[in-house]
């Protein structure tokens, strides 16, 4: 899978702050993602996970720090770019494009690509993940139920083939039995040899799902270390585990 | 309970009544067109292919507000200013580089190439200034690139009395003059062309719209810019790619409008491009199908208006088309195609 010699972590941030205007989201955050892992990046609403998911795909620029993908700087590089040598990303809230069709949709997300056999695989491998779309291929995306557009935001993200998936929430105001169908999908994509880096807000479930996780904190991170000893730990449980 | 449900039935009513209005003005257009029609069928029919034919211009225009408008949200204002350029350009090599001044096989070859230079010229102008004044503006409040269309506005203008002087200029048309002849009906050649030249234009961009690579990224990036970026579309580019639509639309309509009515101005931009920007409204700003049917529909009733037995005549012309504007405004401000679901761009 690995396209180069490179051989540290395959996402390195280091130090970044990240600005809107005057007001500083995050503050100096640093977090590495080796290939074939799950790290989670969990807190409360706020705490800067998506502005530093934002960052990574080039969508804001850090005011000071390095963001680093296989050993490529990538912070200050337009976010089309960054897309290109592997990063997708689904974004808080879907952000899918509602007046065009399913299909529509899964073919921006192949958008670089022209690799003509491939996608069509890829298609098909993403309507294995989520069949309830393939029910839908002509209906325009604005019309899916919530998670129904959470599936296809996460199936749009998958076709471009990245090296590295990051997720933000995916579970966001879903039903318990689709918050289950997700993560589910989650370890199948997973198994297939995917990197994920995953925000959540379900923390158990995130923490249940990842190898390691980073807790962040008002644009800081706050701990950080495996999953298992994360979810184990006092000041987790308290704060973000209801006790 | 009961106040809040005569209350919503009380907004029900009021509701109906705008509509009710609204559909009593449409009746009485219709009867106004129907007591022309009566009075004078070889006429009305006559004004009104003209008035389409005019239309098809404004509808060229149309587009390059809808076209930026669906994308960056910007309504631009230096857009007729832009056309009134790409007049002045090509009466320039029709005229000045080629001293083409009759309609003959040179000619019509000379109309050919300045057709495609004049879509260039303006294509190329609209991409300078959203990459030179515009995109410097992407993520200041909306009002800041707004200030700046009207800047550039007063700068084509003054190009224009640079260029062509303050006074209008009669240009020689190098397209067949005369007039085709059905019964009583006559429409002059160059009015035809413009609709022969509109048709193909129009099914060209739907086509790159609906169909191109290019086109979904317009389309993905009219939605949602961010989105967009996540799928590895250079906005940036697509946007620029945006302007030059608009602009070669424009840059057609240029030369074609040249053709019709033989005159330079500069400030010609300004009452075109308002009446353009009003079809823009009127379909539904941000939709292309809208603005070509607001353009032939502003031309209509401004060709009705005008030439119609009990028209108002001429020289309310603008005042009709603002009417509209205003009624527009009030009865269906999202315009005929315009709604929130509808597909932009
Ligand atoms: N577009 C924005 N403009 C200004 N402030 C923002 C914007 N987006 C987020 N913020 C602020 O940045 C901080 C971090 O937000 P965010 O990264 O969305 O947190 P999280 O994803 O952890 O909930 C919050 O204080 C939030 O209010
Ligand atoms: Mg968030």
């Amino acid at each position: 899978m690995a396209t180069n010699a490179h051989t540290g972590p395959m996402l390195k941030v280091e130090n970044i702050h990240v600005y809107y205007g005057n007001i500083a989201a995050v503050k100096g955050i640093s977090i590495e993602v080796n290939a074939g892992e799950i790290v989670t990046m969990i807190g409360s609403n706020g705490a800067g996970k998506s502005t530093t998911m934002r960052a990574i795909s080039g969508l804001i620029a850090p005011r000071r720090g390095v963001i680093e993908f296989e050993g490529r700087k990538i912070s200050g590089m337009p976010g089309h770019e960054v897309t290109a040598l592997g990063i997708s990303q689904s974004p808080e809230g879907r952000r899918i494009f509602g007046r065009m069709t399913v299909d529509e949709n899964l073919d921006l997300g192949a958008f670089l690509r022209n690799d003509k056999d491939g996608i069509a695989e890829d298609r098909e491998y993403v309507y294995g993940l989520f069949p309830r779309l393939k029910e839908r291929i002509h209906q325009k995306a604005g019309t899916l139920s919530g998670g129904e557009q959470q599936m296809l935001a996460v199936a749009r993200a998958l076709m471009g083939r990245p090296r590295l998936l990051m997720l933000d929430e995916p579970s966001m105001g879903l039903a318990p039995m689709l918050v289950e169908l997700i993560f589910n999908t989650i370890r199948q994509i997973r198994e297939q040899g995917m990197t994920i880096l995953l925000v959540e807000q379900n923390a158990l479930a995130a923490l249940d799902i990842a190898d390691r996780a980073y807790v962040l904190e008002s644009g800081v991170v706050k701990q950080q270390g495996s999953a298992k000893d994360l979810a184990a730990s006092d000041d987790v449980r308290k704060a973000y585990l209801g006790g | 309970m009961s106040s809040m449900s005569q209350a919503v039935r009380g907004g029900g009513r009021e509701w109906n009544a705008t509509n009710v209005v609204g559909v009593a003005l449409l009746g009485l257009i219709g009867l106004w067109i129907l007591w022309n029609f009566i009075d004078s069928p070889t006429q009305v029919i006559q004004v009104a292919i003209l008035g389409l034919c005019n239309g098809a211009l404004y509808a060229l225009i149309a587009l390059g507000y809808t076209l930026v408008y669906g994308i960056i949200e910007l309504i631009n204002f230096a857009h007729g200013d832009l056309f009134m350029l790409g007049s002045v350009f090509s009466a320039m090599i029709i005229s000045d580089w080629f001293g083409q001044e009759t309609s003959n096989p040179t000619g019509w070859a000379v109309f050919a190439l300045t057709f495609v230079a004049a879509m260039a010229f303006c294509a190329a102008i609209n991409v300078s200034v959203d990459q030179l004044a515009y995109r410097r503006l992407r993520n200041a409040p909306k009002l800041a690139p707004l200030i700046t269309a009207v800047g550039v506005s007063f700068i084509f203008q003054n190009v224009g009395i640079i260029w062509n002087g303050s006074a209008p200029k009669s240009q020689n048309a190098v397209l067949p003059g005369g007039s085709l002849e059905i019964g009583d009906v006559r429409v002059p050649w160059t009015y035809l062309f413009t609709v022969i030249i509109t048709i193909p234009l129009l099914l060209l961009l739907t086509w790159i719209v609906q169909k191109t690579r290019q086109g979904k990224a317009m389309r993905a990036t009219a939605q949602d810019p961010d989105a967009a970026r996540l799928m590895g579309i250079n906005t940036n580019r697509t946007i620029a790619f945006t302007f030059a639509l608009g602009g070669a639309m424009a840059g057609a309509a240029a030369i074609m409008y040249l053709q019709n009515n033989g005159t330079t101005r500069y400030d010609a931009g300004f009452q075109l491009g308002l009446i353009a920007f009003t079809a823009a409204v009127l379909g539904g700003v941000g939709n292309l199908t809208g603005a070509v049917l607001g353009g032939l529909l502003i031309g209509l009733i401004q060709g009705l208006n005008d030439g119609a037995p009990h028209g108002l005549g001429q020289e309310w012309s603008q005042s009709v088309v603002f009417s509209i504007l205003i009624a527009l405004m009030v009865f269906r401000p999202s315009g005929i195609l315009g709604s929130p679901t509808s597909e932009k761009v």
